[in-house]
């Protein structure tokens, strides 16, 4: 289903397009003027005029997108006038710097919620309730099978998990930016100050973490570490695309195990070969999503990545919310997949 | 039960034998053996009765959690399996999750064989709400990991990646027995109690006698190149490799019996082949091929003909007359009550041969043919293997048997004594059609996929169905394909643009009245994806009718 024209926003081929602020939603090519939700590698393309983002997530996009960017940084909550519309930046709890974008003008509002979590995570600013007329919310774990315990508790089954092994290595496997260092902070609150190794891939996105004070153990990069060291007993995590992959070879005899809310389907684990799966994720689950609409008392709700159709007919006929898929560009971009960055 | 539980979770968490087999051999060292019986049932897939349906349990949880039936769907298709669905929509249930006191008649204390004889039985007795009562007071008394645990055994679905090889060597080292001993102890079917784990877990006796099972087949492996060539041809037996299924014949005091290779007893299925056992001096074990032969004929029927008389309890004079089934011997077993796999294949093959001679003596008109031993091929030298082979075709036979003189008769898939060297595969190019996700390990992964050929009028026309052959990379890349070329959907099959184009090999090709292009293939399977080939150039089916064609 497209937007209607006339509409704040507009599907354009270069993604979602707010006229009256001349501006695009995480744009899918590059455009002169775009609002970014956050810098996970879907949302955040290179080769844009502007990028306007929260000054949180500064750090990450110029170590993705290139430092010579023009980035205009804005705080959660500051209002800006771009254009004709009004537009201001939310947490949305989903990593480092997320936002949730608002848009107004023309006495009608809209709410872009890019990727959100509603679970506690130490490693970012929780989300925030935001009011609109119109939504458009993601639904990438949008099923009932989708239900997440606290990232504490996970974090102590990770823990726990590691221990179990002191007579080899341990390797999990996370996104690189996000869960990676959500899993640190969390381990680092249940009393771990030893030294966990990362994959090159990790290890370039810590500095804007450690640079936002989030507490985590101390780290080493895999490159750093001498030949011959003894790795019974470490921890080390790797991104997945490391996964089976030659760089990993030191640590054939690990354990392994995959940290993403996928790995709440035991086919999804066998299939990608994993011993452990730990289920958390960084999007909000079935509750998360449901809970989230609500609060925001949209009359209109867009849905969306991955279960658009299911979220929105359940909205439609059980919740009586007016809520269609939204289709676009959205669905090839997130696959449930390894490769996939987000999650 | 807690213990059984620990165990599926450890086999289900690693890929590596050796920490499998470890699990297993501590499991059955510490269970009780009412417990390790029931465990040991499970594992070799010996116990998957279906106490309740996974339709019914569906309801039950639809009824607890006021979620609408085609969620429900939904939620399948990502998760590919109805007992593991059902476990995790159970969480969304409106009365929360942390009831776990609520009192259920069944605790997870109790012990496996508690479980498997009395509470999962009673709740499958149960009828109407008073069963749904019953079985989400049991859920609700389950942690979330459990309780896929229990449906699967509920609905008799119950599966983890070990495989019969592996649960008997962890079982033998638990006991302290050898390997083969227990494979044999375990044939023809284990009914699980206390009595008789202990029975196969005893001491080998002196005089063990095992005359009510079968022994264990000995299987081939593929023959792998360069294998052959360090040893003269002489040192080997060659024989077809018949396309029918594999059977042990058996005529012992106890009476006679025709097991198959999956360790049924299929007796009833063929009542003429038990008459040809009666014929057969008591205490003899004969290995071979149970296949449809007609008494005259140099060759035997299609494999399509022994399936009319597969799975027929009891098959009607008129089928036995137009599909008789024929017994090619060719290996003996037992011989005057006497265990004879110790002796080299030579030694057997020649008390097999005088054993059907004095059998064929007592017949008139050679018993129609109903006994018949698998012939010896001559070889002069290995570069006229594949030559000998190609002659299987003509004789609808799948390829060549080795199988070295010297020999034992081992248990299981050893490798160096026998090898099978099958004919090429028939191949075919054809265009992908449509794709249904697959279940479980390729749970919402278009992995199900169906070809066609081009017929006269410029149409495809389906032609195979092929699930297997892709790498995962492939299987990945064509899932994306998949999705972002779809042109219709039908429930859970997608239509695609006819634009990719796959080798399909497949073993056979016989015309058949259920197949709108007129014809079946036999294990087809995708042998290559033609990337380099464009859909207007895959095969037609006036190509597959010549195939079929040759081979008549």
């Amino acid at each position: 289903m497209p937007l209607a024209p006339g509409g704040l926003l507009q599907l354009s081929p270069e993604g979602l397009y707010c006229p009256a602020a001349r501006a695009w939603i995480d744009p899918w090519r590059p455009v002169p003027r775009a609002l970014i939700t956050h810098a996970h590698a879907d949302h955040a393309r290179p080769g844009c005029g502007e990028y306007w983002a929260t000054g949180m997530s500064e750090g990450i996009l110029r170590e993705r997108l290139g430092a010579e960017i023009k980035l205009l940084p804005v705080d959660y909550g500051q209002l800006h006038r771009i254009g004709d519309a009004r537009v201001s930046f939310h947490s949305a709890g989903h990593v480092l710097g997320s936002a949730q974008i608002r848009l107004e003008a023309g006495g009608e509002s809209w709410l872009v919620s890019g990727d959100y979590k509603r679970c506690a995570d130490p490693s970012c600013t929780p989300f925030e309730p935001v009011e609109a007329d119109v939504l458009i919310t993601e639904a990438t774990f949008g099923l009932p099978i989708y239900r997440w315990r606290s990232g504490a508790e996970v974090a102590a089954e990770i823990l726990a998990w590691w221990r179990s092994a002191p007579d080899r290595p341990s390797v999990l496997f996370c996104y690189a930016f996000g869960k990676a260092q959500r899993v640190l902070a969390e381990l680092h609150r249940l009393g771990v100050s030893e030294e966990v190794l990362l994959h090159g891939a990790v290890d370039r996105l810590m500095g804007p973490y450690r640079e936002a004070g989030v507490a985590m153990p101390p780290t080493r990069p895999l490159a750093q570490l001498e030949r011959g060291a003894d790795l019974a007993g470490r921890l080390l995590i790797a991104p997945p695309a490391a996964h089976r992959s030659r760089g990993l070879g030191r640590f054939a005899k690990a354990q392994n195990g995959f940290v993403s809310g996928w790995m709440a389907v035991r086919g999804a684990r066998r299939r990608r070969g994993y011993g452990r799966g730990f289920v958390m994720s960084d999007h909000a689950d079935w509750n998360g999503l449901l809970q989230s609409v609500r609060a925001s008392r949209a009359d209109q709700v867009y849905v969306t990545h991955g279960q658009s159709n299911v979220l929105a007919r359940y909205l439609q006929e059980v919740e009586g919310i007016s809520a269609e898929p939204l289709e676009g560009h959205f669905e090839a971009e997130r696959f449930d997949d390894d490769d996939t960055p987000t999650s | 039960m807690q213990a059984f539980a620990a165990l599926f979770q450890q086999l289900d968490g690693t890929g590596s034998t050796s920490a499998k087999l470890d699990a297993l051999e501590a499991y059955f060292r510490r269970a009780a053996a009412a417990d390790a019986a029931w465990a040991l049932a499970l594992l070799l897939g010996k116990r998957r009765r279906r106490l309740i349906t996974g339709r019914r349990l569906r309801e039950i949880c639809l009824a607890g959690t006021a979620l609408p039936d085609w969620l429900f769907e939904a939620c399948h298709a990502q998760v590919g399996d109805s007992a593991e669905t059902v476990a995790l929509l159970w969480q969304q249930r409106p009365d929360g999750t942390d009831d776990r006191c609520e009192s259920s008649s069944a605790s997870l204390e109790d012990s496996l064989a508690l479980w498997m004889e009395e509470h999962l039985p009673r709740l499958a007795a149960l009828q109407g709400e008073a069963q749904a009562e019953a079985v989400q007071a049991c859920w609700r008394s389950l942690p979330a990991d459990q309780l896929l645990l229990v449906n699967k055994l509920l609905s008799g679905g119950f599966r983890v990646g070990v495989s019969t090889g592996l649960v008997t060597r962890a079982l033998a080292r638990s006991a302290a027995l050898d390997e083969a001993l227990v494979a044999h102890r375990l044939m023809g079917g284990f009914t699980p109690s206390a009595a008789a784990f202990a029975e196969l877990t005893a001491t080998a006796g002196q005089n063990e006698t095992l005359s009510a099972r079968p022994y264990p087949f000995f299987l081939a492996s593929p023959l792998e190149p360069g294998q052959l060539e360090t040893t003269p041809p002489d040192n080997w037996q060659l024989e077809w490799k018949w396309d029918g299924i594999r059977g042990q014949l058996i005529h012992r005091a106890g009476g006679c019996s025709l097991w198959s290779r999956g360790e049924e007893l299929i007796n009833e299925a063929f009542p003429e082949l038990i008459a040809l056992a009666e014929q057969l001096p008591q205490g003899t074990v004969l290995d071979g091929e149970v296949i449809v032969w007609h008494g005259d004929a140099d060759q035997p029927e299609p494999f399509a003909s022994l399936q009319r008389r597969l799975g027929r309890k009891a098959p009607s004079r008129n089928l036995q007359k137009q599909c008789p089934a024929a017994f090619v011997a060719y290996d003996l077993l037992e011989e005057q009550g006497v265990d004879r796999r110790e002796q080299p294949l030579l030694q057997r093959r020649a008390r097999l041969e005088t054993l059907h001679r004095q059998w064929a003596g007592l017949q008139e008109e050679q018993g129609e043919g109903r006994l018949r031993l698998s012939a010896t091929l001559k070889l002069a030298s290995w570069d006229q293997l594949n030559a000998l082979r190609d002659q299987a075709r003509a004789l609808r036979a799948e390829g060549l048997m080795l199988k070295a003189l010297q020999a034992p008769y081992l248990v299981g898939r050893k490798r160096g004594h026998w090898w099978k060297h099958k004919l090429e595969p028939l191949r075919l190019d054809a265009v992908l059609l449509y794709a249904q996700a697959g279940s479980g390990k390729r749970a919402n992964l278009y992995t199900d996929y169906s070809f066609g050929l081009w017929n006269s009028e410029g149409e495809l026309v389906t032609f195979a169905k092929a699930y297997s052959g892709l790498d995962n990379a492939e299987i990945r890349a064509l899932d994306r394909w998949i999705r972002a070329h779809t042109t219709e959907r039908f429930g859970p099959v997608r239509a695609v643009e006819p634009l990719q184009v796959f080798e399909l090999a497949f073993e056979g090709i016989q015309p058949s009245k259920r197949h709108k292009c007129g014809f079946a293939v036999r294990f087809p399977r995708i042998s290559r994806w033609r990337t380099d080939k464009p859909a207007s150039e895959a095969d037609s089916l006036a190509s597959a009718i010549a195939l079929m064609e040759q081979q008549l």
